[in-house]
């Protein structure tokens, strides 16, 4: 059955896509005995070395990687749990979600500190803070801001330059900028001052950090706030022009988690494909093969500390309280 | 006097089970009574923290413009978090209508004061603990009954369990394995006095019959009483058969002496050859009479005196010589010699009275079954272990008889015509053993019997 799928999948952007996915690749041998589904929030550039590194072993493997929105990752897999093998997301409030509610299974095998896994589930494999993203053109002569209170200040300051040239996620589109702004909005007030200037400014909102990326590089963009960093450093073209602010008021730092599907087919490769994830992000490695930032330790030096993975995690995925949050984030940012 | 006793049980053995058999029922009841105790405190601070979530939860509930809204705290699932990262599942309803969470959440009835029910439930294939509470508000036209269920899995509570019944069963084991050192050392203590009695009276002498006098437990004293008491019945009774005995001897014996002089003395006075016939088959028969009375007590002094022997040092030879003189006149009378071989002096740790007794019988045997004008020989030999041979001249013993006739009352088929109570082997040979010796009966390849009598 889930063969059938994976071919009509592979037909349907012959046919006019069925799913649309924001990319989607094959790797591995066309003739594979097993193939891997796995449903990603993760650029396939950042990924395929991973992959293709994982199938070197493993002749009879490939792997389908298809890529779609954090919010959208959700819904597609609680939809349909059993065409998807390993699911990987950056959201890790939905994924620790869908791990609660039995969507995986525990991986025996694998042995990860405490801060880096949920119920032997649920896997993370990369530490990556928020970040504010400066095109360099709009600070030229001054500081730049290293805090959200100097950006309000900086922004206040000069509202000529960041009207219509700020951005950052539509929490009501991204669940990852859903967890950045809700982990925002516990840690500081902060947060909503900045969502009101920014509205002041009349922001623009995005679905992803790629696309923030592209605007910033463009000039659209001076401000993205709470662009992921590692985004921006993957790409070689965009250091002279843009600089990554981590904000040192406080830091708000996710990690990308992945799990197995309790309705695999495959449950030993997937097993196997999600304990080479950890192992090649939390082993030594080459930054230049593998571009995916690492798993470092709960609190790094700069005292960053990650989101913890737990029961937490659910409470503003909570519908009363999306609705809440939703409703105060659109007044203070759609003005 | 060594036969096996009835043995049936033992005390040391039933003590050290009922003592380490009531260990181990108490160490597995305290095994399950704390484990118990232990999973319901363990409950009850999963009831605790879930009461406080769902507590924190119900207060958020407020009623804005006739909607129920529930700005729950992000405390209100943190507390949650568990060592084993338990799932948390949770309900909020108005009335009737889920507003947020598992729809299909078991929920308790809970009254509307907002005090907490608990239940435990299974859900989504995982036995979880509920905790349920409700609270009204009141509106502008509307009552809403808000109620709010916190559900969690049991993993580490399972996991805290394990650890407790680990720790509580290695405490019982422990207790176990104490208490049986206990229950041994409690067994030995206790059985000690009883050993000490045994070894104090097997070690007495022969004839100690006094009662035991080192102080005894109180349990043990009506024991020892009576211990004592049949003691001192045993030595009344030994004295008494002693005095029996020779009481006896004296009776049967002074008489049958009488009546055969009268007899002899008769038979001088008769003339008619059939009244001499008849009266000297009465001396012959009184003659019977009085061997088998004398060899009957012998025989029954012997077996008294086995048990008690009165050893002294001794030589053999000398006791020997004497025997030979006292029964020449006999052996005269039947032109019997009777030599004595020996080197020397051979002295032995016997007794006397016994050792006599034992040699006279065979001597008598020999001199009753050896034809006229022949040689009875004792020969007396020092190594390798002392012992007398008596050889005689005689039938000799019939061979396929010659195990048996050691035995009381047995006699060889060729002595029918000799007057015999078939006692004479039977005190050698009780006498023998008495002494820790053996007697053997053979026949010589020249002819004749021989009775070897070994010390």
């Amino acid at each position: 059955m889930r063969y059938i799928f994976a071919l009509i999948a592979w037909l349907c952007p012959l046919m006019g896509a069925a799913e649309e996915w924001e990319d989607q690749n094959a790797f591995g041998p066309a003739a594979a005995t097993t193939t891997l589904r796995v449903l990603s929030s993760t650029d396939t550039a950042l990924f395929a070395p991973i992959i293709e590194d994982f199938l070197r072993s493993r002749p009879a493997v490939s792997v389908e990687y298809l890529v779609t929105g954090t919010a959208q990752i959700d819904e597609v897999f609680r939809a349909a749990p059993d065409e998807f093998d390993v699911v990987i997301s950056s959201a890790m409030d939905l994924q620790l979600k869908l791990v609660n509610d039995g969507y995986s299974v525990p991986i025996e095998t694998l042995s990860q500190p405490d801060w880096a896994q949920w119920r032997n589930s649920l896997f993370a494999f990369t530490t990556e803070p928020a970040t504010i993203v400066i095109n360099r053109v709009a600070f030229a002569p001054e500081a730049v801001p290293q805090t959200r209170q100097e950006l309000i200040a900086a922004m206040r300051a000069r509202p000529e330059v960041f009207r219509g040239k700020v951005g950052t996620y539509d929490v009501r589109k991204s669940g990852l900028g859903y967890l950045f702004a809700t982990q925002d909005a516990r840690a500081s007030e902060t947060f909503w001052r900045l969502m009101e200037v920014m509205g002041g400014l009349d922001a623009r909102l995005y679905c992803c950090s790629g696309e923030m990326i592209d605007d910033l590089v463009s000039g659209d963009l001076m401000v993205a706030y709470n662009v992921l960093g590692s985004y921006v450093a993957a790409r070689e073209d965009v250091a002279e022009t843009l600089e990554i602010v981590l904000p040192s008021d406080f830091p708000t730092t996710m990690m990308r988690t992945a799990f197995v599907s309790s309705r695999t087919d495959v449950e030993a490769e997937a097993a196997a494909f999600v304990r080479h994830l950890v192992e090649v992000q939390t082993g030594p490695r080459n930054p230049d093969v593998f571009p995916l930032p690492p798993l470092s330790a709960a609190v790094d030096s700069a005292g960053q500390a990650v989101i913890s993975l737990g029961p937490a995690l659910m409470t503003y995925l909570d519908p009363l309280k999306r609705k809440r949050f939703i409703k105060e984030w659109s007044s203070a940012v759609i003005q | 006097m060594s036969d096996t006793v009835n043995v049936a049980g033992s005390l040391r053995a039933r003590l050290a089970l009922t003592l380490i058999g009531s260990a181990a029922a108490i160490a597995v009841l305290l095994f399950f009574v704390v484990r118990t105790y232990a999973a319901q405190i363990a409950q009850s601070g999963q009831d605790n923290i879930l009461e406080a979530s769902v507590t924190s939860i119900l207060d958020a509930a407020t009623l804005r413009d006739g909607d129920v809204e529930v700005d729950f705290p992000y405390v209100a699932f943190s507390m949650l978090n568990t060592e084993a990262d338990d799932r948390v599942f949770y309900a909020i309803w108005q009335d009737e209508t889920l507003l947020s969470g598992y729809e299909l959440l078991p929920v308790a009835d809970a009254p509307d004061g907002g005090e907490i029910v608990h239940v435990s439930a299974q859900f989504d294939g995982a036995s979880v603990r509920v905790a349920t509470a409700a609270r009204i508000l009141v509106g502008a036209n509307a009552r809403n009954r808000v109620t709010v269920s916190v559900a969690q899995t049991q993993d580490a509570l399972a996991g805290t369990l394990n650890k407790i019944s680990r720790n509580v069963g290695l405490i019982g084991a422990g207790f176990f394995a104490l208490s049986v050192l206990v229950a041994s050392w409690a067994t030995n203590t206790t059985i000690r006095p009883l050993e000490r009695l045994t070894h104090s009276i097997t070690r007495r002498g022969p004839k100690d019959l006094s009662p035991v006098a080192r102080p005894v437990p109180l349990e043990m004293a009506p024991f020892v009483t009576s211990l004592n008491s049949f003691m001192a019945r045993l030595d009344t009774s030994l004295k008494q058969s002693e005095d029996f005995i020779a009481e006896a001897a004296h009776r049967v014996r002074t008489p049958l002496a009488t009546v055969r002089s009268h007899a002899e003395a008769t038979l001088q006075r008769v003339e008619r050859e059939d009244n001499r016939q008849a009266l000297r088959s009465m001396v012959r028969a009184i003659d019977e009479s009085s061997r088998a009375a004398g060899q009957l007590l012998d025989h029954a002094m012997i077996t008294f005196r086995a048990d008690h022997l009165e050893t002294e040092p001794l030589d053999l030879v000398e006791l020997v010589d004497d025997l030979v003189t006292r029964l020449a006149p006999v052996a005269e009378m039947k032109d019997i010699a009777l030599t004595v071989v020996s080197e020397g002096v051979v002295m032995v740790e016997a007794d006397s009275i016994l050792l006599q007794n034992a040699l006279r019988n065979l001597v008598e045997n020999a001199l009753k079954y050896a034809p006229g004008e022949s040689e009875i020989t004792l020969e007396v030999f020092a190594t390798p272990q002392p012992r007398v041979e008596v050889r005689d001249e005689g039938p000799g013993f019939p061979p396929d008889q010659i195990q048996g006739l050691a035995a009381r009352f047995s006699r060889g088929e060729n002595a029918k015509d000799t007057i015999g109570s078939g006692l004479g082997l039977t005190i050698a040979q009780d006498v023998a053993t008495a002494h820790g010796g053996e007697m053997t009966l053979t026949n010589l390849p020249e002819g004749g019997a021989c009775v070897t009598f070994l010390l």
